[in-house]
This record gives C-alpha cells, structure tokens and sequence, in this order.
C-alpha cells in the first residue's frame, strides 16, 4: 500500500432540506463519473473481503469497484449484473451501514468505502448506457423446458424470476396489482426509490430475461396455488411479503383522517396522489401530523406528510431514538426535513371532533426499564403522565403482516401462527410439494435486500432440483 | 383479454357491460368484486360482479357513472378492452337453501342482485326479489329480475313507479316467513333501513357494503368497518356482513371523507373541458 489511506468518503450531492421539503424529487443526486472515480480508488482490495460475505447476494463487491477505479465500467457492469438483478434498487435503499459497509477496512479507521452510492452509479450507468454496458445483451443458456410460477414481483419475486430465467427456465411472475414491483413502488416514495428505476428494473427482466410478467393476478383468489401446479407449472416461489397493515387497537382508530402507511404511501406512491387532481386518486393531509411508528416505513410516511405541506409533522415512538428500526440515514433525512422526534410516548386513543374526523391523540410518557425479548429496553408507562397532542391526522405505521388469501385457499401450506409461511431458512423450501418461498412472507416484514437474499437462495435450491 | 363484447345504456347514467376474462369468469361466484383501473392516472374502484358465462368466458358489470374513473370506463365501446382489471376479490355470498330468501337491490345494485336470486333459486329457496330507486326512470332490469324470481316488487323513493319507499318490505315480513334477507345497495340508508325492518322481525340479513376502497386485496385498510364492535376490512373480511351488527354511523362518515375531492376533481375536470390550465395543482 504505497498511497496513504483517504479516510473520508467522498459526499453526495443532495437536495437542501428547505428545498426537498417541497418536491417530491429523489432527494440524493448520486455521485458524478469523476466522483464515482475517485471513491472506487478508496477501496484498497482486501485479500479476504469483509464485504462481500456480509452482502444477502454476496456481490463481488471488490471486483466491481476495481473496474471502476480502472475506469473500466463495462467490466464493472457485468460483474455487478452477474451476481444482482436490481442494482439501482438496492444502491438507493438498502441498508449498507449494517451490511457490506459495515465491515469494510476502511471503516476501522475512517469511512468505510460508499459500496451503496458507487452501486447506485453503476447501476444507473449501465442503464442509460445498455449498448457500451452490454446488460441488454445477456446471452441465456438453452431453454430447460421446465417452467415456474413466481408469485409477487417485488425485491423477492424479482430476483427469483431473474435467477430462474438466467439459468434457463421459463418464468412467470404474477402481481396482484396493476403495477408491478411490489413494495419497491407502493411502499418506498419516489423521493426516495424513483419509480422510472423500478420500471427499469422490472423492463430489464421482462426484456432481456424473457420472464413474463402477469398483472392484476390476485393468486388465491383467482387461480390458487395448486391450480398454478395443477396447469403444469413445475416449481412455484412465493413472493407475496407482507401487506397487511397492523393497527394500534385505540379507541378512535377508525375515525377520518386515521391512515394507516399503507394506505397514505399506496395512494401516494402507487397511485400518484401527490398530482391530484390531474390523477384520480385523492390523499388527505393534516395540519400537524402524528405518524406513530419509527421504522423506514415510518419515516416515509413522516417525509411524505412533509411534502404535502402539513406544519408539523410528528414521528411518535414509544422508546428512544437509539431503539428505532429506521436507517440512520432516514432519520437524519427525516430531522433536516423537520420531522419532529416525540420519544418515549405511546399514544392511548384517538380523540374525535363533531365530523368524525381526527381532534388530537391521547398519549402517555414511557421510561425505559429491563432489556425485553428483542434485546431493547422495554418501555414502560410513566403514572400519571396523560397528556394530550395536538394533532389533525395520524397514521399508525407500526409494522405489517402476511396477507392471509394464499395461506386460507392452500390447505397443506404450513404457517406460523403471525400468518408466515413456514420455510427452510438456507433454501426457502416450504412443507407443500414444489412450493418454495422467500422474503416478508417467511420473515415477516423486514428489508428489501434481505427478502433478495432469500430469494437467491431459493432460486439456487429450485433450480437444483428442476434440473435433477 | 378484457375485451368488450356487449355494452347497454340501462337507465341514465347506468350501464351494463360485459368483457371477456377466462380466470375471473371462471372463478367469480355472487356477491364477489373486481377491482378496475383505467388509464396511467385512474382510480382503483370496486364493482360488484353481476354475472358470469363461464363457458364463454365472459363477465358482467353493471355501473354507475358518478366519477372520472367510472365515466371512462363507460366511454369504452364495444370491442375494446378494459386497462387493469382484478379479481375476483371479497369473499363470496353463502349460498344454500334457507327457505324463503328476499333479496335487494338498490340502483345499480339491482344488477349484482340479480346474480344473487339465480343462485338462491338454484339452490331451491323461494326467492322474492325487489329493487328500488329514486325514480321510475333509474329502475333496472325489471323483466330479468321479476322473470328470475317468485314474487318481485318495485320501490321508488319518490313514488313514481311501484311502492313509495321501503314499508313494503314490513308488509311482506308480516305477511309470510321469510328466512334471510340480502341487501345490496351502494347508499348506507337503505342497507340501514332494511337492517332496522328485519332485526324487528328477527330476520338474518347480509348486507354487501360499499366503502372507499383503494387496492381491494387487504393491503391498505381504508375500506375498515364496525362489525359487531370488531374493525374488520370490506375488502378481505367482507364484502358482505351481518347487517345487524354494522355500526352505520361510522360507514357513513368514512365514506364522505374525500367528497371535497370529488367535487374538486370535477371542476378540474370542467377547467379542462372549457381550455383552462389546470390552477388547482396542490403547489
């Protein structure tokens, strides 16, 4: 190592929180070439890779940033398409600081190196470049003639399909909405994940992989599982996550202006709500604002909610910021946006106005005691501490679970008794014949490259077995 | 798929159509939804199924025009084809032999409970069907629906055809036993009224609400009632409940929340009509 070490990541341009606060736009521009240059010369080649391990898909991680850092992007494309299926998702919202960045060398010392934003900018390039990038042009092994059912065509679905596809079977994903993409575009705001990289993703499986893509197929209550198997399919992946929203069973939860993250984000996300009334669908929004929940589900719902001009926004949380699910990174966007933190609160019930709508939420202060199950302090409730907030909208974004309609119309498919499907934790194989599954639906909700992992895992596992 | 294949005009503002879909026709049973999207900036909206050729593969549907969404899809003519359409969602109505079963339909709603009366008769139940409307000029399939069951009655609101009203139904109850009643209507004071008669005579009575819904599939919650005092989900719960349990109140306010919207998508739609630029965007 004759060059001295650069501590410092090189920064990423963003939009200035008193700007961001009033567009929807994606909120971190990505690194330029020259930028992406000269991050890639940080990484200092490791002999045995702390990151790669750490990565759900284990990207050769090293390999891509070395064609980088030789300027050589066409080579770097290709090692980071071979091994991810949706790199400009993963760059923009996977949580790299507990992943490959978290045990990068350089992070012993300094920062480690930004595997995230040099991700997003290869992604990005290899896109808007598909002739010098050569991903449009993926040479597929000979058709196996043996073909899959993939249910669900978000982060697990997609990297199942992909998988299957490259290694030669026919694939068809089926999405219940009309849209495809899963939480990736429901969920994860535009200003976050743009919705044109999602299609993009989507584009290149259906164009350069071959995998068909069904919409509007609601499996279960349309054509069942066993009815996919039935029909000839000879392996099926279920990639349904988790789409129920929970709720806090409060008195007043029903009222109006009670969203719960699901339906705020599907209505802005999916439905484009933020252009009404140039597009159909309306969405409501308070003057101060409690999203109670601290996850990164919460966090969007709180930056959203900003966006669309309420004054004060609120992220209500029964514990204390070092115990929030969210990312560091979100919670920092949120803060600069003025999202305000009121920790250590649980909300009792909603209070009602004369219109049934939403008059302000009863909470009470908590303290932290002894450590719980999960390994954080549990809250408990502070006598005496009622206190009234002063808000016109809340939206409970504590969590979702596995939508039921799949577990009730398969009889011999085993779940838990949280609605998950009971699978093998290394290849996602189910109890049910042909039936693997992967992501949120095993898990329970949990992160977009964590479900990607599962999914690998089980394509690796289905594939074995269709060619056996 | 969603193709077109008959459309009629069935009362003003009211139309039937009927488009090809194998799986849906395949699978709907009564009292289930589709869920239809038009276009890249439409709503997702609900329509209750009015019937199925499963040999044909086709489905029918029967709307009101009342929004942007449901006006484009009434624009669509024959041979052409619906953009995004799912199901079937909700579950479907019980169906067995009961007895005596009443079934009702209010507006546009006469058309679902049309495929409710085939099948109870199938199923062997004497079947009085009725409908109702504002007017004599918004009553729907009347032949079909007095040709399907064994008594049928009319009901206008304001008494301009058949009985004023929905006393009649008191009278039928007091007259002879029925064994369960089936109220499908898009507005919450009949559902609510029917519920009032028949709980005075103890009669069973399934109502098929009709929330806001947004995706239909469980996702999003939106379409949440009180039913017996348990928040249960229209969509994936429902769409059909005991309408003696349903807290009505709470129907009624959650489906009023967005009509400032309504009005203003609207005059947005009018600015645009007569050449205005759009002034209303939120920024």
């Amino acid at each position: 190592m004759a060059e001295k070490l650069k501590l410092n990541r090189v920064p990423m341009d963003k939009q200035a929180p008193e700007i961001r606060r009033r567009n929807p736009n994606e909120v971190a521009s990505g690194y330029t070439y020259e930028q992406s240059t000269e991050e890639a010369k940080r990484c200092i080649q490791c002999k045995k890779p702390g990151c790669v391990p750490n990565c759900p898909v284990n990207i050769d991680i090293p390999g891509f940033i070395e064609a980088m850092a030789e300027g050589d992007l066409p080579r770097a494309a290709k090692i980071l398409y071979a091994t991810n299926s949706l790199p400009a998702i993963c760059g923009r919202v996977c949580p790299q600081e507990t992943q490959c960045e978290q045990t990068c060398a350089l992070g012993k010392k300094g920062d480690p190196v930004a595997i995230g934003r040099l991700e997003r900018f290869m992604a990005d390039w290899a896109r808007e470049n598909q002739e010098e990038s050569g991903i449009g042009k993926v040479s597929l092994p000979k058709a196996t003639g043996k073909s899959v059912a993939v249910i669900g065509s978000g982060p697990a679905g997609l990297t199942c399909a992909a998988d299957l596809a490259k290694a030669g079977h026919k694939v068809v994903m089926y999405e219940a909405l009309h849209l495809p993409g899963g939480v990736t575009y429901y969920g994860i705001p535009e200003f976050r994940l743009p919705k044109n990289i999602v299609q993009a993703e989507v584009d290149y499986l259906v164009n350069v992989l071959g995998v068909e893509l069904q919409l509007n197929q609601v499996i279960g209550r349309g054509a069942t599982v066993d009815e996919l198997l039935s029909n000839g399919y000879d392996a099926l992946f279920l990639g349904i996550g988790a789409g129920a929203p929970m709720f806090l069973n409060i008195p007043g939860e029903n009222l109006n202006m009670v969203y719960s993250a699901n339906e705020f984000l599907v209505r802005l996300n999916l439905m484009k709500a933020y252009l009404f009334p140039e597009y159909d669908t309306p969405v409501k929004i308070g003057k101060k604002v409690a999203v109670v929940g601290a996850g990164n589900v919460a966090m969007d719902a709180a930056r959203w909610a900003v966006r669309l001009g309420a004054e004060e926004v609120y992220i209500v949380y029964r514990r204390t910021e070092a115990e929030m699910p969210a990312r560091m990174e979100e919670r920092e966007n949120a803060k600069e946006e003025g999202v305000i933190f009121k920790l250590l609160t649980l909300p009792t019930a909603i209070i009602p106005d004369d219109q049934s709508s939403v008059k302000a939420m009863q909470c009470v202060e908590m303290e932290l005691g002894e450590p719980d199950d999960s390994g954080r302090r549990r809250p408990i409730v502070k006598p005496g501490s009622d206190f009234i907030l002063d808000v016109d909208m809340v939206i409970p974004a504590l969590g979702t679970r596995p939508n039921p309609i799949i577990a009730k119309t398969t009889p011999d498919l085993e779940t838990t008794r949280y609605g998950t499907v009971v699978a093998d934790e290394i290849t996602g194989k189910t109890k049910k014949d042909k039936v693997w599954a992967g992501g949120d639906i095993v898990t329970g909700a949990a992160t977009v490259i964590s479900a990607m992992g599962a999914a690998r895992r089980a394509a690796n596992d289905m594939d074995a077995w269709l060619r056996n | 798929m969603n193709e077109i294949v008959a459309k009629k005009e069935l009362a003003p503002k009211i139309k039937f159509i009927e488009f090809v879909n194998d799986n849906i026709a395949r699978k709907t049973k009564p009292g289930q939804f589709v869920v239809v999207q038009m276009g890249t900036k439409g709503e997702r909206f609900p329509i209750t199924v009015s019937g199925t050729n499963p040999n044909k593969g086709t489905v029918r549907l029967v709307f009101n025009e009342v929004g942007r969404s449901s006006q484009k899809l009434g624009a669509l003519s024959k041979g052409e084809v619906i953009d995004n359409i799912a199901g079937p969602l909700g579950n479907p109505t019980e169906i067995k032999k009961f007895g005596t079963v009443l079934c009702f339909g209010g507006g546009v709603m006469s058309g679902p409970i049309s495929y409710e009366v085939t099948a109870f008769k199938e199923a062997g139940n004497r079947v009085i069907a009725a409908i109702g409307a504002r007017n004599k000029d918004l009553l729907i399939l009347k032949t079909e629906l007095k040709a399907l069951s064994d008594d049928f009655y009319i009901s206008t609101d304001d008494g301009s055809e058949g009985h004023k009203g929905l006393d009649f139904l008191r009278t039928i109850f007091e007259k002879e036993k029925v064994d369960r009643v089936i109220a499908m209507s898009v507005a919450t004071v009949t559902l609510r009224t029917i519920s009032e008669l028949t709980k005075a005579h103890g009669i069973k009575t399934i109502v098929s609400l009709a929330p806001i819904m947004l995706d239909g599939t469980g996702m999003c919650g939106v379409c949440r009632v009180s039913v017996g005092g348990e928040t249960k989900f229209t969509c994936s719960d429902g769409p059909e409940f005991d309408g003696h349990l349903v807290d009505w109140d709470l129907l009624e306010s959650r489906k009023r929340i967005y009509s400032h919207e309504e009005r203003l998508s609207a005059l947005f739609d009018e600015d645009q009509r007569k050449g205005f630029s759009s002034s209303m965007c939120r920024r």
